[in-house]
């Protein structure tokens, strides 16, 4: 939590030209990092959300999360709405109560009153300019959407893209938003890769094991690129910056948010850094797509309507032009 | 409307009063239940029909969300939030309304290269055929507009690059732009005319629509054979035998609709649109919606600005004029055996121009993507008027009828082949 | 299959398969309506905003408030003794809508007269809540659209308008009766 202090932006959203400079130009597209497909329970035209997980996922939220990064768009009464967290109405009444948001009283002064089911969650920031401020110009990202602003670059062979893209389809892969925060939260490095630059200049990555005390040949790069004619380059971390491995250019200003045993379980699932962010990436995942259960149990019946009704039309017409071959 | 006479008989005392004032029922019947339908046509055909049901889909969804969405700056984005989350299966229509115009162009797609194939903008086709491309044009121009309307980074940064198209025309240009933008860039102002001419266009789209189908039904369907109806025998009643095929087409076709509707309903667009706009910040890697890819690739290979948006109109422009660049005398590329590879060639050629829209314009995706515009327009410059002069096709079925009966037979196929191949 | 030149025997199969399947689709078409016509009820954040609390404390006897609920005004009167008075002295009987002043108040705070500020004529908004508002010919309400008179229970007396003003479910939140919920 202290660590949070000093967070700032994942996001491209509002980050100023320094955040931009530094992490963007590092990345060719095509060249992002790989992220694993996780198998989640909202996986598929079957899926839909695990309650539980996801009012794990609040927890580690509102906990965590909360402190620099908003959810304006949801309501408190999202909260108890059938295909989310489902908590009891009166546990969410009494947490939205902690909550004040501004109001106009009758002398039209504003006044804070408690928040009720039908607010939204007030921003953790009067303003973007008092977000900026605290985290050293950065804007944390609001967290309503970004599971569906975020997602996966193809990263394997040019030959395999239209399969892969195919695949996509078939399976009705939409889970890129969910699987780029478990990367996130979980690719944290104490350190960026250690390089070895040898007697032409070529810098060749080395195990962490390797590395003597004082090796002054071990250098750590973000990156590094090679340059005709001349040594390897090797970019540096910036200032301030954390090391990501699912990050775009590895270079990320929020630190390390979670570590295990911070966050305490009620329901026996183990308390680890990797449990916390697969239930905040399903709360996320729900939080940008509220409906999403609706929306796959609607779907199928109407999958099934269509295939009768086509198989229907299709005996019709065979029926039909019998008559005329 | 044409020479079919409508067999229309009014079946009660009021429809003969109301047929003698306005004969609308007799046009309709005979339009859309006794006109006749070549016997021979493929799927391929029943894409008109699914087009219209994409219109309809389209301008239906449409209204509804104009209902609840607010073209300002400040609330647009939000109102969109709203209604995928609390307008009552605001969710559904949004994403029906999303995926919709991706299915729109899909048909378009498959519409647009039979009639390439079929040679159906050959006379006495040529206005049908120009209509359409007209309908094309409308349709990108509203795709477009209707993209902006969410107001997320790729809307707002799409419509910059797109209006900035105009900013190449010289002297001119950037007086057209900042009239275009009603400001020095892209703001709420503009958003509201998008959203006034978003609203207005698909009117005009049903407007050409209406024409194309009267144009179509002036000179009567093309089939897979190129050759004209001739005898009674060639043709089937458009009700039931048609309508029933196209119903069954559509309701594959809307499967493939529900699919992405309901499961894959991001698949098609774009993750940077979920972020509000920022006229400060630029996505590292912005590209439009996957149905204007060619057109962007073949923007790109260009050095020039002003070279490459003129290019770029021009790829579309030169659609068309397709009815008097080929100097084939069939229609149907079936008895072109030369042809036949160029049109695939072609296909190939659109999509890896698809492909090449997608990546970075850099390094060697330029250099194919250059490769691939130079075949795009050698293809109408070049192999349209020469192969059809120099290619002797195959023999053609007599009538429409002779094609089906003898499809047992595979008549022909030999004697053709053995003549193609030294026609280079 | 073996004599399928011969319509007769397959007519009636023939229709149904071509009657059934067009029906499924246009059933289909019809349920298809259905969210495009329920978009138009209000949305999940108009149903939840549907109570409003009011501080009554600022409120002195004989003045009248105008508060927002559900985007409607609603009517909230601190009565005076001769007001209360003048409504419970008229038999609830003869009136056009009959109910007694009683129904329409909360025991134990008659003075308090809460009522959705909406003629149940044709949904203007009467006139009477501002001191110097003309008040009608029995002190209440008056609606200008089409002359509707209230009187200082909200009750239809006179006019067109055949219901009387409506009077919102409402609950006092605290002892001292001074914050009342609607909704």
């Amino acid at each position: 939590m202290i660590k949070m202090t000093k967070t700032s932006s994942i996001a491209l959203a509002g980050a100023m030209a320094l955040a931009l400079t530094s992490a963007v130009p590092a990345m060719a597209a095509g060249d992002g990092p790989e992220i694993a497909k996780k198998k989640w329970s909202f996986s598929g035209p079957g899926g839909h959300f695990d309650k539980n997980q996801l009012q794990r996922g609040f927890q580690v939220y509102k906990e965590v999360c909360s402190t620099c990064h908003g959810i304006k768009r949801i309501a408190f009464r999202n909260l108890v709405q059938p295909g989310g967290p489902e908590f009891p109405e009166d546990g969410v009444r009494s947490l939205a109560a902690t909550y004040k948001v501004d109001e106009l009283d009758g002398n039209g002064k504003v006044v804070q009153r408690p928040a009720r089911l039908s607010d939204r969650f007030p921003s953790p920031y009067k303003n973007e300019a008092e977000a900026r401020s605290i985290h050293n110009g950065a804007n944390p990202p609001d967290l309503s959407l970004i599971a569906k602003a975020r997602g996966v670059d193809y990263t394997g062979p040019i030959w395999y893209h239209p399969v892969s893209m195919l695949k996509d389809v078939v399976t009705g892969y939409q889970e890129g938003g969910a699987d780029y925060i478990y990367a996130l939260m979980t690719g944290y490095k104490d350190n960026a890769p250690a390089y070895r630059r040898d007697a032409t200049g070529k810098l060749t990555e080395v195990a962490e094991t390797s590395i003597q005390r004082g090796d002054k040949t071990i250098l750590r790069c973000v990156s590094v690129e090679k340059v005709a004619g001349k040594p390897d380059n090797c970019t540096a971390m910036a200032d301030g910056m954390n090391y990501n491995m699912a990050f775009p250019g590895h270079q990320i200003g929020m630190a390390k948010p979670i570590s295990d045993g911070q966050v305490k379980y009620t329901d026996g699932t183990a308390a680890t850094v990797s449990n916390y962010s697969a239930d905040m990436a399903a709360f996320a995942s729900w939080a940008a797509d509220p409906t999403h259960d609706q929306r796959k149990s609607l779907g199928w019946q109407v999958m099934l309507y269509l295939l009768v009704t086509s198989i229907l039309l299709y005996v019709a017409k065979k029926r039909l032009w019998r008559e005329v071959h | 409307m044409d020479q079919h006479e409508s067999t229309y008989k009014p079946g009660s005392r009021t429809a003969k009063w109301w047929d003698e004032r306005l004969p609308v029922m007799r046009m309709m019947h005979g339009q859309f239940v006794d006109f006749p339908t070549p016997r021979n046509l493929n799927y391929f055909w029943t894409f008109g029909g699914i087009l219209t049901f994409c219109l309809a889909i389209q301008l239906v969804s449409g209204i509804v969300l104009a209902m609840h969405y607010i073209p300002s700056a400040d609330l647009a984005f939000d109102s969109v939030e709203r209604i995928r989350r609390d307008v009552n299966y605001g969710w559904l229509i949004r994403s029906m309304h999303a995926v919709g115009a991706s299915m729109f162009f899909f048909a378009v797609y498959v519409h647009i290269f039979r009639g390439l194939y079929y040679g159906s903008y050959k006379a006495p086709r040529e206005v049908l055929w120009i209509i359409g491309v007209l309908i094309y044009l409308v349709m990108m121009a509203t795709a477009f507009l209707g993209y902006t309307l969410p107001w997320g980074q790729m809307s707002f940064w799409g419509a910059t690059v797109i209006t900035n198209f105009f900013s190449a025309i010289p002297l001119v240009g950037s007086t057209v732009v900042t009239w275009l933008w009603g400001g020095y860039s892209v703001t709420g102002t503009t958003l509201n005319r998008f959203y006034s001419l978003h609203y207005l266009l698909p009117f005009v789209i049903a407007g050409l629509v209406v024409l194309h189908i009267w144009a179509l039904h002036v000179a009567g369907q093309n089939n897979p054979t190129g050759v004209e109806i001739k005898t009674k025998s060639d043709s089937v009643p458009m009700s039931p035998f048609a309508v029933m095929k196209d119903l069954f087409a559509l309701g594959v076709f809307a499967m493939l609709f529900a699919w992405f509707v309901f499961y894959a309903p991001d698949y098609l667009g774009h993750a940077d649109n979920y972020v509000e706009a920022n006229p400060l910040v630029t996505p590292p890697h912005i590209v439009p919606e996957w149905y204007f890819l060619p057109f962007y690739a073949i923007l790109r290979a260009v050095p020039s600005k002003l070279g490459g948006v003129v290019l770029m109109f021009a790829a579309v422009a030169i659609l068309a004029f397709v009815s008097w660049l080929d100097t084939s005398r069939v229609r149907s590329t079936k008895y072109r055996p030369v042809y036949r590879w160029f049109f695939w060639l072609f296909v190939i050629t659109c999509l890896a121009l698809g492909y090449l829209g997608a990546k970075p314009a850099e390094g060697v995706y330029v250099f194919w993507a250059r490769i691939f515009t130079f075949y795009y327009f050698a293809h109408f410059l070049l192999v349209m008027p020469i192969v059809g002069l120099i290619e002797t096709p195959k023999p053609l079925p007599r009538s429409i009828t002779e094609a089906v009966l003898g499809k047992g037979a595979g008549a022909g196929s030999p004697v053709a082949a053995a003549a193609s191949p030294e026609k280079r | 299959m073996s004599s399928h030149d011969d319509n007769n025997p397959h007519a009636s199969r023939r229709d149904f398969l071509a009657i059934a399947g067009p029906a499924f689709a246009a059933v289909g078409g019809a349920i298809t309506l259905w969210p495009f016509v329920s978009q138009m009820n209000p949305d999940a954040g108009a149903l939840a905003l549907s109570s409003t609390e009011v501080d009554l404390a600022p409120v002195k006897e004989g003045q009248a408030i105008t508060v927002q609920w559900r985007g409607k005004p609603v009517f909230i009167r601190y009565r005076t003794k001769k007001e209360i008075d003048e409504a419970r002295s008229v038999a609830a009987r003869s009136l056009p809508d009959p109910q007694a002043d009683a129904d329409r108040t909360k025991k134990g705070a008659e003075q308090w007269l809460v009522l959705v500020g909406v003629c149940t004529h044709l949904g203007c908004i009467p006139k009477g809540q501002s001191v110097g508002d003309v008040k009608g010919d029995y002190g209440g309400w008056f609606c200008p659209c089409h002359g509707s008179h209230y009187d200082t229970s909200g009750r239809i007396r006179q006019g067109p308008a055949p219901k009387n003003l409506e009077v919102p479910q409402y609950a006092f939140t605290n002892d001292a009766k001074t914050k009342i919920k609607i909704g």
